[in-house]
């Protein structure tokens, strides 16, 4: 029976070779980083929560990642995937069984050594319909999923604890993901004893595995983390202590990084004064700018008249100024032309996308019925700069005849309209885009564009349906074997494309992430705009006027 | 005495169960859905039932006001759904901040108002009386927002006498206390005015000063206690005034208190901290209004309670 097995992606091609049944080369640790130090993050809005079943906003995301570990994480500035808690892993040739093997001698903070039965806790606990888990449904591929989510049953059948350093996961479908949704956070291990000391309030009494443990929290005013001594992985983490300084809005977070009060704004650089800052040297060389793995868009309800006809949403297409959006939000940004981001795996580099043609746009309504075009509504978020954003699409249809009346309005009533099925024409989905949970193609298909997401309350806001697609896409995510992740890749590549062609988007930007830092910080560029940490990869950064 | 007491305070209940009521409504009629802002995007629709579910959000509106106020009675105020913890706790852990904040917001005032009211009362019909009155005029009428983030600008950031926002140090309390005192300030200096008018007219200022006293005597001896007592009176009803300003005076600084959690809460739409929160504040309103009903009497004579 032929089995993949794999550890860091550097090293599988090598373990294959070998036949061996784990390696894994420690992480390199930056050479010139020094040990110490203290830091501190200011955030303008309260830390909701701490616990990894629950957090899932950019705020906690990557304070969770710091205090726990999962079974897979990322290589530090970078979406490719590597074993963390877990030693080494095999996939059985169906996809559908996933075997992993654990890395001995892993201390929760509280010093007990972590086990297999603690995978299993925390998997059962994040299902478990009583935790309340925003991300429970991340783990419906695994057997017995859907016991647990009816309450039917108390633990996922499909998780096996095969020795106290070996954990197994069988599936009912095979499943490309789900390395990937080992390293999100809702898959982070906790333990038992202190999920039960603490009940509900375990998200404000964190105990994990992780580089950082909570030292201090003051509601409404700090939170401290220190330096984990017992990490399991050596030389991690260069900082001796982090504090968030909570209640801090984001020009005054601004003022006292420029006095040298603190190291990085959490919430970034406020839109007012991003100019000023990109315009003095000094203050430019210490702003970071990177990909994101984010796109904004608009999207037509392909439900209702006139969306329901092709040529109508392609002309929408044809007629968005996408260059002139951006320069709205000072150029933070690139033009879309498909629903991936380019940093994301599946990116199709060839797709030119629908030109920005107002002739030809006319030609197409005109095609369509609508010569003297028609009366529609864009929604969008009331927060700026969505409101001139769809100011300026409103401007762009209206050169092609279509007269759209802006609805601004908060979040979640934007949200509300997108998910019901008369609700909204059109919205203009910035400050709610998409972005993607774990960086693969997968992410921006099933619940957005989707048959799945296209029901009363979901997110799917073009109401975009194409079983054909559907199919396609569970094709795709059944090509589990690693060394064919180059084919998958381009069978999402036809995908998007696809549904490029029914357009039930118009995709406008993705948004590029720029994270302002003090002189002291040190590390590498990229950890600074680490894909899956926001603001930055706090394990691996460093100060340089310690020692 | 007693009977006015106990009339006062049904009433006062009254108008809780009334706040409780329309504040409860208001937020059921919300058109945004809680349970899909705490269930996240990719949230299945059978985890956004199920979390409706566990909140009881799936009952029917009687229902989940009849248990609000259940609990209620026994001092829940429920649990946060996007903080996850308990109201009491958020509420009970940031009221000190907001409290000293009041308390700086008062003396500001007090200090601030009453001199200008009463420099303008005695330079009546001058420069300097319009001028204050026109400076009264001002402050009641800038915008908290405004005013805070030019405070911050001159004195933080230029002047650097003061830090940029934040919590733990009295210097820390001087701009905010003054941003939310500049309001009332202008509210303090038109009664005090007119108060210090009034007494300034009465037969026993007349006989002082034909008694031969001097101007600062007849004015602090004796005419000063008399009219602040009316303005003192006022700090009670004041504090409705104040629980609005907090919220943008606690956003503006940073300021670690109940209106920065409702400012938060109202962006998240956390029902549960939003009803603690106007409840809380309800209370207090109705509690200071009480205390200078009560108080008011005492101070001048010719007020009955009945």
């Amino acid at each position: 029976m032929k089995k993949f097995l794999a550890s860091t992606v550097a090293a599988s091609a090598l373990a294959l070779m070998l036949g061996m049944t784990s390696v894994r080369a420690e992480d390199a640790v930056d050479p010139n980083a020094k040990q110490g130090g203290a830091i501190t993050i200011t955030y303008k809005d309260d830390v909701a929560t701490l616990d990894p079943a629950i957090g899932y906003d950019w705020q906690n995301w990557s304070m969770i990642k710091s205090l726990f570990d999962g079974l897979m994480d990322y290589e530090p500035g970078t979406t490719n995937l590597k074993p963390d808690l877990a030693e080494s892993y095999e996939i059985a040739p169906d996809g559908k069984t996933f075997t992993f093997k654990l890395r001995h001698g892993v201390k929760f903070h509280n010093g007990r050594e972590m086990t297999a039965d603690d995978v299993k806790y925390s998997l059962d606990r994040v299902t478990n319909p009583k935790t309340q888990s925003p991300g429970a449904g991340f783990f419906g591929s695994i057997k017995g999923y859907d016991d647990v989510a009816a309450g039917k049953a108390e633990g996922l059948s499909g998780v096996t604890v095969v020795d106290p350093y070996t954990v197994k996961f069988e599936l009912t479908r095979p499943d490309a993901t789900f390395l990937h949704v080992m390293a999100i956070n809702f898959a982070h291990v906790v333990p038992k004893e202190e999920v039960e000391k603490y009940g509900a309030d375990f998200g404000k009494h964190p105990v994990g595995t992780g580089a950082f443990k909570l030292a201090e929290w003051t509601l409404g005013q700090r939170i401290v983390f220190e330096r984990n001594a017992d990490y399991w992985h050596k030389g991690l983490p260069h900082l001796d202590k982090i504090t968030f300084e909570i209640g801090q809005e984001p020009i005054v977070a601004l003022l006292r990084l420029q006095k040298g009060e603190i190291d990085v704004p959490g919430d970034g650089i406020p839109p007012a004064k991003f100019q000023e800052v990109m315009a003095d040297p000094e203050q430019k060389a210490r702003v970071v700018e990177g990909g994101q793995l984010h796109t904004g868009y608009v999207t037509m309800n392909t439900t209702m008249a006139p969306f329901d006809n092709v040529k109508v949403r392609q002309a929408v297409n044809m007629a968005i100024n996408k260059a002139r959006v951006i320069q709205i939000i000072n150029g933070r940004a690139v033009p879309a032309n498909q629903p991936l981001p380019p940093s994301m795996p599946g990116y199709d580099k060839e797709y030119k996308g629908y030109p920005y043609d107002v002739a030809k746009a006319k030609a197409l309504l005109a095609e369509a019925g609508h010569p003297d075009g028609f009366e529609t509504q864009l929604f969008a978020m009331n927060t700026d700069p969505n409101p001139r954003i769809a100011q300026a699409i409103q401007q762009d249809l209206a050169a092609i005849g279509i007269k759209a009346s802006i609805q601004s309005l908060a979040q979640a009533n934007v949200i509300a309209a997108g998910g019901d099925k008369a609700g909204a024409p059109m919205i203009w989905s910035g400050g709610m885009a998409w972005i993607a949970d774990f960086p693969d193609p997968s992410n921006f298909y099933g619940p957005i564009l989707g048959c799945a997401g296209a029901v009363p309350g979901g997110w799917n806001w073009s109401w975009y349906c194409n079983k054909d697609l559907d199919a396609k896409a569970a094709e795709a995510d059944s090509v589990v074997d690693p060394a064919k992740a180059g084919e998958r890749d381009k069978m999402w590549s036809a995908i998007y494309d696809k549904v490029m062609e029914d357009a039930p988007w118009a995709p406008v930007f993705n948004e590029q992430r720029f994270t302002m830092k003090s002189a002291r910080m040190g590390g590498a560029d990229n950890l600074y705009v680490d894909p899956v940490h926001i603001p930055i990869n706090y394990d691996n950064v460093y100060v340089k006027d310690v020692q | 005495m007693i009977a006015y007491l106990g009339r006062r305070l049904i009433q006062s209940l009254l108008i809780l169960l009334g706040v409780s009521l329309i504040t409860f409504a208001l937020l059921y009629l919300l058109p945004a859905d809680p349970v899909r802002q705490i269930a996240g995007r990719s949230a299945t629709p059978q985890t956004v039932e199920n979390i409706r579910q566990q909140l009881g959000l799936d009952q029917p509106f009687v229902v989940q006001y009849w248990r609000y106020l259940t609990k209620l009675v026994s001092g829940d105020l429920g649990r946060s759904y996007i903080q996850r913890s308990e109201v009491t706790e958020l509420i009970v852990s940031r009221l000190p901040a907001s409290l000293l904040l009041m308390v700086g917001a008062i003396l500001c005032e007090l200090l601030l108002g009453l001199s200008m009211g009463l420099i303008a009362a005695v330079r009546r019909g001058t420069a300097t009386d319009q001028t204050l009155m026109v400076a009264s005029f001002v402050g009641v009428s800038a915008p908290q927002f405004v005013v805070g983030l030019l405070l911050l600008y001159v004195f933080a950031v230029r002047l650097s006498w003061f830090p940029i926002g934040g919590y733990g140090t009295w210097r820390h309390l001087v701009l905010p206390s003054l941003t939310m005192g500049i309001l009332g300030a202008g509210w303090y200096a038109r009664m005090m005015r007119s108060s210090m008018i009034d007494v300034l007219r009465q037969d026993y200022v007349r006989t002082a000063r034909a008694k031969g006293l001097a101007r600062r005597a007849i004015i602090f001896r004796h005419a000063l206690p008399n009219a602040i007592l009316p303005v003192i009176a006022m700090i009670g009803i004041d504090i409705g005034i104040f629980m609005g300003g907090i919220v943008v005076v606690e956003s503006v600084f940073g300021w670690p208190g109940i209106g920065q959690l409702a400012w938060q809460a109202i962006q998240r739409v956390d029902i549960p901290i939003i009803m603690g929160v106007t409840l809380v504040s309800a209370f207090a309103i109705v509690l200071g209004n009480l205390v200078a009903d009560i108080i008011a009497p005492f101070i001048d004579p010719r007020i009955k309670l009945r």
